[in-house]
C-alpha cells in the first residue's frame, strides 16, 4: 500500500510507475503511457478487459496493470 | 518477336501430374552451364522430414553444394519451392515462395521468401521445387509451359536470350507478355522470376516475383530480396524463369480435406473482414502502418540506428500511404487473401535516371523500404522513397540492404570518413535522397561510389579502413551488418531478446525470424535470460514453418479476435495456430498438433545450423552484433535518451550518473550491455540443445531425426 505521504501509484507491465489518480480507467492509462499501438491484451490484478470496456473500466490504486502489445509488425 | 523464334539451348518433356495432398512429388534440376534438365523424385521422407519450402531448398542445396562451394561457384544453387499448402486460396496468405542460395553477402545459406504467383504455379504446372545450378555462356531464360493441364505434355525449355530482351524487370516484364503470352488468359497464367541491372555489379540483388494483376491488366511484382540471391541469378546468367499453367482452383493441389479447408478459410476471412479496419488496417495501408507506431515506441530506425524517433515522420506514415496507394482494388498478392496488403501507387511518373518521364506502378512501399530508404537515411519525403523503391525493385536490388547500407555510408560521410572526393562528388548528408539516387543509379551501372556500396557493409567497412584511413573500430560500432546482411529496420538498444533476434539467426538479422521488441521492450514479458531464450526458441521455430508450408506470416498475428485476449498465451494467438493445424492436415492429410509444427521447423533450423558449419561459418564468434544494436555508440545518441540511460545506470549497476562524464556513462553501458548479451547467448544454445560454441549436439540432431552421417560427420569436426 501507498504511505500518506506518497501519491498512490499504479504500476503497468512490473515496470512502469504512474501516478494514480481517481476515476483512473484503462483508457487513461493507455493514453498516459502513449500506447498507441490498436491490438493490446490488458489486464487489471489479472483480470482481463476487453477492448470496449476500456474506457468504463476504473482502476484502483495500487493496481497491477498489463498491457500486452500482440507481436504483429516484423 | 515470338517465343518460336528464340533459338531452344535444351529441352524436356514431361507428363503434368495431377498434384496429391501438396505435393507434385517430383522436383525440377535445370543446369543452366551444361544446359541439362531433369526430373527428380520427392521421396516420402523428404516429405516427412523436410515438409517443403525452405526445407525442401536447404535439403536439395546440401546435395549439391561442397564444403568448399561459395557464392559464384558453379554448383552453387538457387532453389526455389513454395510447400505443401502453398497455391491454396481458401486461406488467406497461401501463396508464398521460399527461395535459397549460398549468399554473396554473408558465404552462407541465405532463404529469402516472396509473394507473388511463381511458388504456386511452378507447384501446378508438377514442381514441388526447382533447382537451378550450373554458370550459363550466354544469357539465358528458362520457361516451364504447363499450359496443356494434367495429364498432358509440359515442356521445360533453356532458351538463349536474344538482343533485344530487356533486364531491367518492369521493361522486362512487358516483353516477356509480348513475347510469350498471346492473350490475356496466357497473361493471368504466367508468371516469372527476374532480377535487374542492379544485380551484376552488387552482392545485394533481389528477386522479382512476378503477379499479373487482372484488375489493373498489369504486371507487378514482390521481392525475395535478402541476402543477395538475385546477385547470383545474374552471375548465372539466368535473365528469368517463366512459368505457365492451366486455369486452376480450390481443388488444384489435391487436398486431403477441402471442406476442412473452406471451413477454417471462411472462418479468417470473416476475421479479417470484421476487425483489420478497426486495427492495423492492413487493406488499406499495408505495413505501412508501422512507421507512425514505431514511431511512437522510439523503435523507428532515424539516421543509421542512432535514434528511434523524429518529428517528421508523420510525413512518411501510413496515413500518407494511404492516400497514396489506389483504393478499392483487389491487393493480394495471391488469390484468396482477404488481407490484401500488396498495395501499390498507380501512374507514378518517374523523376530521374533512364526510365525518367516514364509512368509506373510502385508496388509498396512496404515498412521495411520506407523505414531503410526513408527514415534511417534521414529522407522524409515519399516522393523520393517511391523514386527509390522502383528503382530497386526493378534494378533488383534490394532495399532493405540499400537503405541500410545507405545509412551507414550517410554517417561515415557526416563523421568524414567519407569526402566528396571519395564518393565522386555526391553528397551524401543524411537525407539528401538526391544523392542516395545517385548512388542508386551508379550500382546499375557498375560504376563510382555505387560499386563499394553495392558490395554491402561488411565489405564496405573493411574498404574505409584500408582505403580510406577510418577508425575500425567506429565502423565496426556502427556499420549495422551480421554474419555480412545488413539488418532490418528495427531499433533494438532497448531490447536484448530482439538483439538475439537479429544476431541468433542462422541468416543474418532479419525481422522473419524473431520480433520479439514489443515482447520485451514494452511489455516486459520475458525478464529473465530463460525467458528470453524460451522466446527466442518458440517464436523463430514457428516462423520458421510458415516458410515450410507455403504461407505468409501476417494473416497470424497482424489482424486477431479481441477474443484472443482471453487466452493463455494470447502471444501466440492459439486460435491462429488451430487454424494452421486444421489447413495442414487438411491439405496433407497427416493430423498434426501445434508441437509437431514446431518439430518440422526445429529439424529444417538445425540443419540449416550445420549448413553453416559446414561453410565454415555458424559458430559463437558468427552471432556477435555491431553495438549500434545493443547501446548507445556516441554521445549524440547517449544524449538523445538521457534521462532512460541514466536511471538504467542507477538501477542495473548502482551508478551515480551525476558523477560520471558522458565518455564513463558510454563505457560502463558497453560493458554491461555487452556482457548481457553473452549471456542470452548461453541460455539460447542451452535451449536449443547447442554446445557452448553454438555446434548443434548428436543427441539434439538424432532426437531431432537428423542423425544423417553427412550431418553428424560436420558437427564432429567442430565438438
Amino acid at each position: 500500500m501507498s504511505s500518506p505521504t506518497t501519491p498512490p501509484t499504479i504500476t503497468v507491465n512490473r515496470r512502469e510507475s504512474i501516478v494514480w489518480t481517481p476515476g483512473m480507467t484503462v483508457r487513461d492509462i493507455i493514453q498516459q503511457m502513449n500506447y498507441t499501438y490498436p491490438q493490446l491484451v490488458v489486464s487489471v490484478d489479472g483480470t482481463v478487459v476487453l477492448s470496449d470496456a476500456y474506457a468504463s473500466t476504473e482502476v484502483p490504486a495500487d493496481a497491477d496493470v498489463r498491457i500486452i502489445h500482440l507481436m504483429a509488425g516484423g | 518477336m515470338r517465343y518460336q523464334e528464340l533459338a531452344v539451348l535444351a529441352e524436356f518433356t514431361y507428363t503434368i501430374p495431377a498434384l496429391s495432398r501438396g505435393y507434385a512429388d517430383q522436383t525440377l534440376y535445370v543446369n543452366v552451364g551444361h544446359d541439362q534438365i531433369v526430373a527428380r523424385p520427392v521421396s516420402d521422407d523428404m516429405k516427412e522430414r523436410f515438409v517443403g519450402g525452405r526445407g525442401f531448398d536447404l535439403w536439395l542445396l546440401w546435395h549439391a553444394v561442397n564444403d568448399a562451394t561459395r557464392w559464384d561457384s558453379p554448383e552453387n544453387e538457387i532453389v526455389i519451392s513454395s510447400g505443401p499448402c502453398g497455391g491454396t486460396s481458401q486461406y488467406p496468405g497461401s501463396g508464398k515462395s521460399i527461395a535459397a542460395t549460398i549468399s554473396p553477402l554473408t558465404d552462407i545459406v541465405i532463404d529469402s521468401n516472396a509473394g507473388g504467383h511463381f511458388g504456386p504455379y511452378l507447384k501446378f504446372a508438377g514442381w514441388d521445387a526447382i533447382e537451378l545450378q550450373g554458370l550459363a555462356e550466354r544469357d539465358v531464360i528458362v520457361t516451364i509451359d504447363a499450359s496443356a493441364g494434367r495429364g498432358g505434355e509440359g515442356r521445360v525449355r533453356i532458351i538463349e536470350v536474344p538482343d533485344d530482351c530487356p533486364v531491367d524487370t518492369h521493361v522486362l516484364g512487358h516483353w516477356i507478355n509480348s513475347t510469350f503470352a498471346a492473350s490475356e488468359s496466357d497473361r493471368q497464367l504466367m508468371a516469372f522470376v527476374s532480377t535487374g541491372s542492379g544485380s551484376r555489379a552488387t552482392r545485394m540483388g533481389c528477386l522479382n516475383f512476378s503477379l499479373y494483376d487482372r484488375k489493373r491488366r498489369d504486371l507487378r511484382y514482390k521481392q525475395a530480396g535478402r541476402g543477395g540471391i538475385g546477385t547470383v541469378f545474374r552471375h548465372k546468367r539466368i535473365r528469368a524463369v517463366i512459368v505457365h499453367t492451366t486455369p486452376f482452383g480450390a481443388d488444384t493441389n489435391g487436398p486431403a480435406d477441402p471442406a476442412r479447408i473452406a471451413r477454417t478459410g471462411a472462418d479468417m476471412r470473416q476475421e479479417i473482414t470484421r476487425w483489420d479496419p478497426v486495427q492495423n488496417r492492413m487493406r488499406s495501408r499495408g505495413t505501412s502502418y508501422l512507421v507512425q507506431i514505431m514511431n511512437d515506441y522510439d523503435l523507428l530506425p532515424v539516421k543509421n540506428f542512432q535514434f528511434g524517433t523524429h518529428e517528421d515522420a508523420p510525413q512518411i506514415s501510413g496515413d500518407v500511404w494511404e492516400q497514396r496507394f489506389t483504393q478499392n482494388m483487389p491487393d493480394g498478392c495471391w488469390y484468396g487473401c482477404t488481407l490484401a496488403c500488396a498495395h501499390a501507387v498507380d501512374n507514378y511518373r518517374v523523376q530521374t535516371g533512364p526510365y525518367a518521364g516514364g509512368c509506373v506502378i510502385v508496388d509498396g512501399p512496404e515498412y521495411e523500404t520506407i523505414a531503410g530508404v526513408g527514415s534511417n537515411c534521414g529522407i522524409f519525403d515519399p516522393a523520393a522513397i517511391l523514386e527509390i523503391n522502383f528503382y530497386c525493385d526493378t534494378y533488383g536490388i534490394d532495399t532493405i540492404s540499400f537503405g541500410t547500407s545507405m545509412a551507414f555510408a550517410m554517417e561515415c560521410f557526416e563523421a568524414g570518413v567519407l569526402t566528396e572526393d571519395l564518393t565522386g562528388g555526391i553528397d551524401l548528408s543524411f537525407g539528401n535522397a538526391d544523392g542516395a539516387l545517385a548512388v542508386l543509379h551508379q550500382m546499375a551501372e557498375g560504376v563510382g561510389f555505387g560499386l563499394i556500396l553495392g558490395q554491402g557493409i561488411r565489405r564496405m567497412k573493411q574498404i574505409f579502413v584500408e582505403r580510406f584511413d577510418a577508425d575500425p573500430c567506429f565502423v565496426d560500432d556502427i556499420g549495422m551488418e551480421a554474419k555480412g546482411l545488413e539488418y532490418s529496420e528495427y531499433m533494438t538498444k532497448e531490447s536484448l531478446a530482439q538483439q538475439g533476434g537479429y544476431g541468433l539467426t542462422n541468416k543474418g538479422p532479419q525481422h522473419d525470424e524473431a520480433w520479439l521488441i514489443f515482447m520485451d521492450q514494452v511489455n516486459n514479458q520475458i525478464p529473465t535470460f530463460e525467458d528470453k531464450a524460451e522466446a527466442l526458441h518458440y517464436f523463430p521455430m514457428w516462423r520458421t514453418w510458415f516458410g515450410l508450408c507455403g504461407f505468409c506470416k501476417l494473416p497470424w498475428n497482424d489482424v486477431v479476435d479481441p477474443e484472443n485476449a482471453l487466452s493463455v498465451d494470447p502471444a501466440k494467438v492459439p486460435h491462429h495456430v488451430e487454424n494452421y493445424i486444421q489447413i495442414f492436415s487438411g491439405v496433407t492429410g497427416h493430423e498434426v498438433t501445434a508441437d509437431d509444427l514446431i518439430r518440422m521447423s526445429e529439424r529444417v533450423y538445425n540443419l540449416q545450423r550445420v549448413f553453416n558449419l559446414r561453410l565454415g561459418k555458424g559458430q559463437r564468434d558468427h552471432d556477435r552484433v555491431p553495438y549500434r544494436s545493443q547501446g548507445p555508440v556516441t554521445p549524440a545518441e547517449y544524449l538523445s535518451r538521457q534521462d532512460r540511460y541514466d536511471r538504467q545506470l542507477r538501477d542495473w549497476l548502482g551508478l551515480d550518473p551525476n558523477t560520471m562524464t558522458t565518455e564513463e556513462k558510454l563505457a560502463a553501458h558497453r560493458e554491461h550491455r555487452t556482457d548481457q548479451y553473452e549471456r542470452l547467448i548461453d541460455a539460447v544454445y542451452a535451449r536449443r540443445g547447442w554446445t557452448s560454441n553454438g555446434i548443434p549436439t548428436p543427441d539434439t540432431l538424432r532426437a531431432l531425426d537428423l542423425a544423417d552421417a553427412s550431418i553428424l560427420e560436420v558437427v564432429q569436426r567442430y565438438l
